[in-house]
């Protein structure tokens, strides 16, 4: 075994070694992130959090935070998800080769990573300064502008996935519909979206799981509220947002409250990730 | 559709009128969905033209003073972006210096070292990763990781890379090569610091990372792969030589959108920077970065200090707006090799 032959095995095998600490160092934080968040969380975990507002301090609940966590998201989905299919299907559709189309779904990508904190403060201008100028100040932060706010980052989400998921349709069914003289909106609508519906459906629970866990947005959004609020146009509080403001607090109390509010953002998150794959897994059988 | 030559008269007239009605909604559905298209520009610019908007009392007030100026003093209302704009770019690139090399190990391990039926398993559970929102990372930093930091990894950083060791002692090292003692050299006690931010950073860009580089790696022609192993390469040398270099510009693209990641990030790196607004030169010390102060101050500013965190927000915006502009531009590259 010459010495170059030796080098260079000794090189291979640092290297190898290296690749597998790497994914073994990247597991391992995982696995103490989600190990922390459900021993804390779940020490933390009792029937008062679901029924008492935050309004009592360490001795309530997060009952508020989650309505409005609920209210908040619904809020963003329901307007994300329409926007966002049908400017999905102009890109896959209309403008595929266009060079608008083109410079759309490059943007698109880039509004997917944008800084979530400036999204908020770009809603902040254009919702909560013109409701307060136009109501005198009665109503000033709201749940509106948070899903507003959360619509603008679930929006790239959906408009991606339904762009890739129509464009994966076979062209045979446009060429089908459109040879029976379908006009091509009713092709869009009725066939081509339904085709890709698992696609799309996936998306947008992808969307859910990436918005639920926002809380830079919602800070001058909807700002937070102690008390229980289901009216959109008032202030109200989310869980990602009482997590932060508990967090920071100095008690201990609130620390494990925060906690338990960190493991139902989780839980909530990671089973819509499953529950995307499940939906994506199911269509792929059924379409072989 | 076009009318057809009907036999009855009233036919045609039908088939002409339904012709120039589906005429009509197909051009209304047409401008509609482009609407919804157009909304994702206008966010776009309109999240650049709020916070330009916002900060202009900022920028006419200190003009291009604001950018090298240090000064944050809100009882004489005077501010400067220097401090957090350092916080950002140094929390960023130390995330990048970890993330980086710990990505592409992650990348060959699931591309050319791990048994196939480990790899979907394992890649899933580090996109997992990537799925914890942020400020499950921040709660786990703040709690766990910076105390821990505090306890077990600073003060052998600052004894033996430190100048301002607790035994008095500097080390040889410090001694002799510049610049080190002052990186790691702080008597601050606690764990948070733009350190421990910047690894807490890495760990959320991390799956980013390594996904696109494990996606990009699976492009490369086998054929070329198989070549390298008959002429007798290693599996390193035919990463390193002909996986690599094949693939350099959606790598470095990856990594980009890592940085842009990084830059934007607010919760994570708030609870774990300590939200000082000084700066310091030693990366154990606290500091503060553009989107952790704008969390912390937005709500209790107005006037001057408001508009000075809108101009802090709009720098914020073009910066990360550049980095994955340039990011996208490296992976598109690689789409275009394959003929996509």
């Amino acid at each position: 075994m010459n010495s170059l032959y030796l080098r260079r095995r000794i090189i291979n095998w640092l290297a190898m070694g290296f690749s597998m600490l790497a994914t073994l160092v990247g597991l391992a934080f995982l696995a103490w992130i989600l190990w922390e968040t459900l021993r804390q969380g779940i020490a933390a975990l009792n029937p008062s959090l679901f029924t008492k507002i935050t309004a009592y301090g360490a001795d309530g609940g997060l009952a508020n935070a989650m309505v409005g966590s609920l209210v908040i998201n619904f809020i963003g989905i329901a307007i994300a998800t329409p926007i966002g299919v049908l400017a999905g299907a102009w890109l896959a559709e209309y403008a595929n080769r266009t060079k608008l189309g083109e410079s759309i779904r490059f943007l698109n990508d880039i509004l997917l990573s944008a800084p979530s904190i400036v999204i908020g403060l770009f809603v902040y201008t254009i919702v909560v300064l013109p409701s307060t100028a136009l109501t005198h100040g009665s109503t000033t932060f709201s749940g509106l502008a948070g899903g507003i706010a959360l619509a603008l980052i679930a929006l790239p989400v959906i408009v991606r996935t339904t762009d890739e998921m129509l464009r994966l349709v076979p062209s045979t069914l446009r060429e089908a519909a459109l040879s029976l003289g379908v006009p091509q909106w009713k092709l869009t609508l009725q066939i081509l979206i339904r085709a890709a519906r698992s696609g799309i459906i996936t998306g947008v629970l992808l969307a859910l799981a990436r918005i639920s866990g926002e809380t830079a947005p919602l800070l001058f959004t909807a700002f937070g509220n102690n008390y229980m609020a289901v009216n959109p146009i008032d202030k109200m509080s989310s869980l990602p947002q009482i997590i932060y403001q508990y967090a920071n607090d100095p008690g201990d109390a609130m620390h494990s409250m925060a906690w338990a509010g960190a493991f139902v953002v989780t839980m909530f998150v990671l089973l819509l990730s499953l529950a995307s794959r499940l939906v994506l897994s199911r269509n792929k059988v059924s379409h072989e | 559709m076009s009318a057809q030559p009907g036999t009855i008269a009233s036919s045609s007239l039908i088939q002409e009128q339904r012709s120039r009605r589906d005429a009509l909604d197909e051009r209304l559905f047409r401008w509609l969905l482009m609407g919804c298209a157009l909304l994702v520009l206008a966010s776009l610019l309109g999240a650049a033209g709020a916070t330009l908007w916002g900060g202009r009392e900022a920028f006419a007030t200190f003009g291009w003073h604001f950018l090298v100026s240090t000064a944050w003093d809100p009882g004489n209302d005077v501010y400067g972006a220097l401090v957090p704009v350092y916080g950002t770019i140094a929390t960023s690139l130390i995330a990048l210096l970890i993330a980086v090399p710990v990505s592409f190990g992650i990348a060959l391990y699931l591309s050319e070292v791990a048994p196939p039926w480990l790899r979907t398993p394992v890649s899933s559970a580090i996109e997992l990763l990537a799925g914890i929102p942020s400020i499950i990372y921040g709660m786990w930093g703040l709690f766990i990781f910076a105390p821990f930091f505090a306890d077990h990894i600073k003060p052998w950083l600052t004894s033996n890379l430190g100048d301002k060791p607790d035994d008095g002692k500097v080390s040889w090292l410090v001694q002799h090569v510049p610049f080190i003692g002052k990186l790691f050299g702080s008597d601050y006690p606690f764990g948070a610091s733009i350190l421990v931010a910047g690894i807490v950073l890495a760990i959320m860009i991390i799956p980013f990372i390594s996904s696109v580089m494990r996606e990009v790696f699976q492009t490369v022609p086998t054929r070329l792969k198989e070549s390298a192993y008959a002429l007798g390469s290693s599996t390193w040398e035919v990463s390193w030589d002909i996986v690599l270099p094949y693939t350099r510009g959606a790598v470095i693209g990856g990594i980009f959108l890592g940085l842009g990641r990084a830059l934007g990030e607010t919760m994570a790196v708030t609870f774990v920077l300590g939200n000082a607004m000084t700066l310091s030169a030693s990366l154990l010390d606290p500091g503060t970065s553009i989107a952790s102060t704008i969390a912390n101050q937005f709500s209790e500013a107005s006037g001057l200090q408001k508009s000075s965190l809108m101009a802090l927000a709009f720098l914020l915006f073009v910066v990360t707006f550049i980095v994955l502009l340039i990011a996208r531009l490296m992976l598109r590259q690689l789409a275009r090799k394959e003929g996509r």
